[in-house]
């Protein structure tokens, strides 16, 4: 064999080896998983360990989170001695930041059902749900504020609770905002600024009442109370 | 003694060197090429699911926002898999005869909950948090897709590193309004290098720091 010969032999030899290597590795690379799926659980994720295969374990019945303690006030039931409250907790004083939290959250979660106006005549009901009342009658405007706080807590007829979805304080927020869509159907004419009053006399437009601009007047007109 | 190989024997050599590094080359290409594919990355390949929820229905038909049912998106690390008990707020009250929605009763019923399976999923390794990047203003669209137009869940986009590091590096491409992070219609504007960057110093995104590797990885 000639020196050339060698040499070609050497280097075939060597791309075998380095194409082998690296076929072996693409091939073994699925090989280790631990980093990938460690022993750990992640939310919500399927247990072996637990009978149930539940990996999130329920709380024990009674369990106070920390930094919670007594669940008895007003702030958490919406009652003062047993009976529906007609005024906001302290730490929840009444600003413009609370009521348009509860509008945002408002229209995530009550919205459906409820519709944006509070009519009752959301998507879901449209679809079939059982209509619940509007806002806008005496008996709801006539409720204590603690009302729709209980309401929202422990659920009402076939409305569930939402207890579980929306946080103590988002639920006082959003009754907050009732308490303002119910004030802007219901405002009398001296409340009202002289823009608003010039709406009046407009022909309603359908879905114009979802308008912006007009969200924006019914916030404005939140603030003034 | 006489030669084994003829001299031709040189020229098979040279053209069986050839297939090799071609046939590595092309093995290289398809593996590759798998890699990348959806059969790898699962995006945008449905998974059969124990109900086939349509966020199509339910987002886009129904004006539903996500936080109806991932309610700890904004709070958490975990946006939150709806319980049961979620479903059945509406689905007690109508189409409470339908098939399709039978395991969700029996799941109701005995309290054992739905088994969805997982359509995104990031390895271990990476400690991803919703929280902060709905509440920096990521989109949800920016990284599932557009949810609401999908009639099966599936994955929007592959969630892997290279995929990740596009906004780490350049968040002002990617991020909106925090007003519009739930809106899964918002385009960007034309001028969204100048908006991105505002939002950036406005919600104190440090990009310096998002490209350490510890931001993800513990």
């Amino acid at each position: 064999m000639t020196t050339q010969q060698h040499s070609i032999a050497r280097a075939v030899n060597r791309v075998a080896a380095f194409f082998t290597l690296a076929l072996v590795l693409v091939l073994t690379s699925g090989c280790h998983q631990d980093m990938w799926n460690q022993a750990k659980y992640k939310p919500l994720a399927k247990s072996t360990f637990f009978a149930d295969g539940l990996a999130s374990r329920p709380q024990v019945p009674g369990v106070v989170p920390a930094g919670y303690g007594a669940r008895d006030t007003l702030l958490y039931t919406g009652k003062v001695d047993g009976q529906l409250a007609n005024s906001f907790p302290e730490e929840l004083p009444v600003t413009r930041e609370l009521i348009l939290r509860g509008q945002q959250r408002f229209e995530i979660y009550c919205t459906p059902c409820h519709g944006r106006l509070g009519d009752g005549n959301g998507m879901i009901v449209q679809r079939g749900f059982k209509r619940p009342p509007s806002y806008h009658t005496d008996r709801l405007r006539a409720v204590p504020v603690g009302y729709f706080f209980d309401v929202m807590t422990n659920g009402f007829g076939t409305m569930y609770s939402y207890a579980s979805r929306v946080p103590v304080k988002d639920r006082w927020a959003i009754a907050a905002y009732i308490r303002t869509l119910q004030y802007s159907q219901f405002a009398p004419e001296t409340d009202m600024a002289p823009q608003d009053l010039a709406l009046l006399d407009q022909p309603v437009q359908g879905l114009a009442l979802l308008d912006k601009s007009e969200a924006k007047t019914t916030e404005g007109s939140a603030h003034h109370e | 003694m006489a030669q084994i190989f003829p001299k031709k024997a040189n020229d098979l050599v040279k053209v069986l060197a050839a297939a090799v590094v071609l046939g590595a080359c092309g093995l290289g290409t398809m593996a590759t090429g798998l890699w990348l594919s959806p059969f790898i990355t699962q995006q945008d390949v449905a998974k059969q699911q124990v109900v086939p929820f349509s966020h199509l229905h339910h987002v886009k038909g129904l004006g539903i926002d996500c936080r109806y049912c991932h309610t700890t998106v904004e709070t958490s690390s975990f946006a939150g898999i709806p319980p049961t008990e979620t479903c059945m707020s509406c689905h007690s009250q109508i189409w409470t005869n339908a098939k399709m929605l039978e395991p969700v009763r029996a799941s109701f019923k005995t309290q054992k909950p739905l088994e969805w399976l997982r359509v995104n999923d990031v390895p271990d390794f990476v400690y991803f948090n919703h929280s902060i990047h709905v509440n920096k203003g990521v989109g949800c669209v920016t990284c599932h897709g557009q949810v609401d137009e999908m009639a099966l869940t599936h994955k929007g986009q592959t969630l892997r590193m290279g995929w990740c590091l596009q906004c780490h590096r350049a968040p002002e491409q990617f991020l909106r309004p925090p007003s519009e992070v739930f809106n899964m219609q918002w385009q960007p504007p034309a001028d969204q290098s100048a908006k991105g960057l505002e939002l950036v110093k406005n919600n104190h995104v440090k990009v310096e720091q998002l490209t350490n590797c510890s931001v993800c990885h513990r």
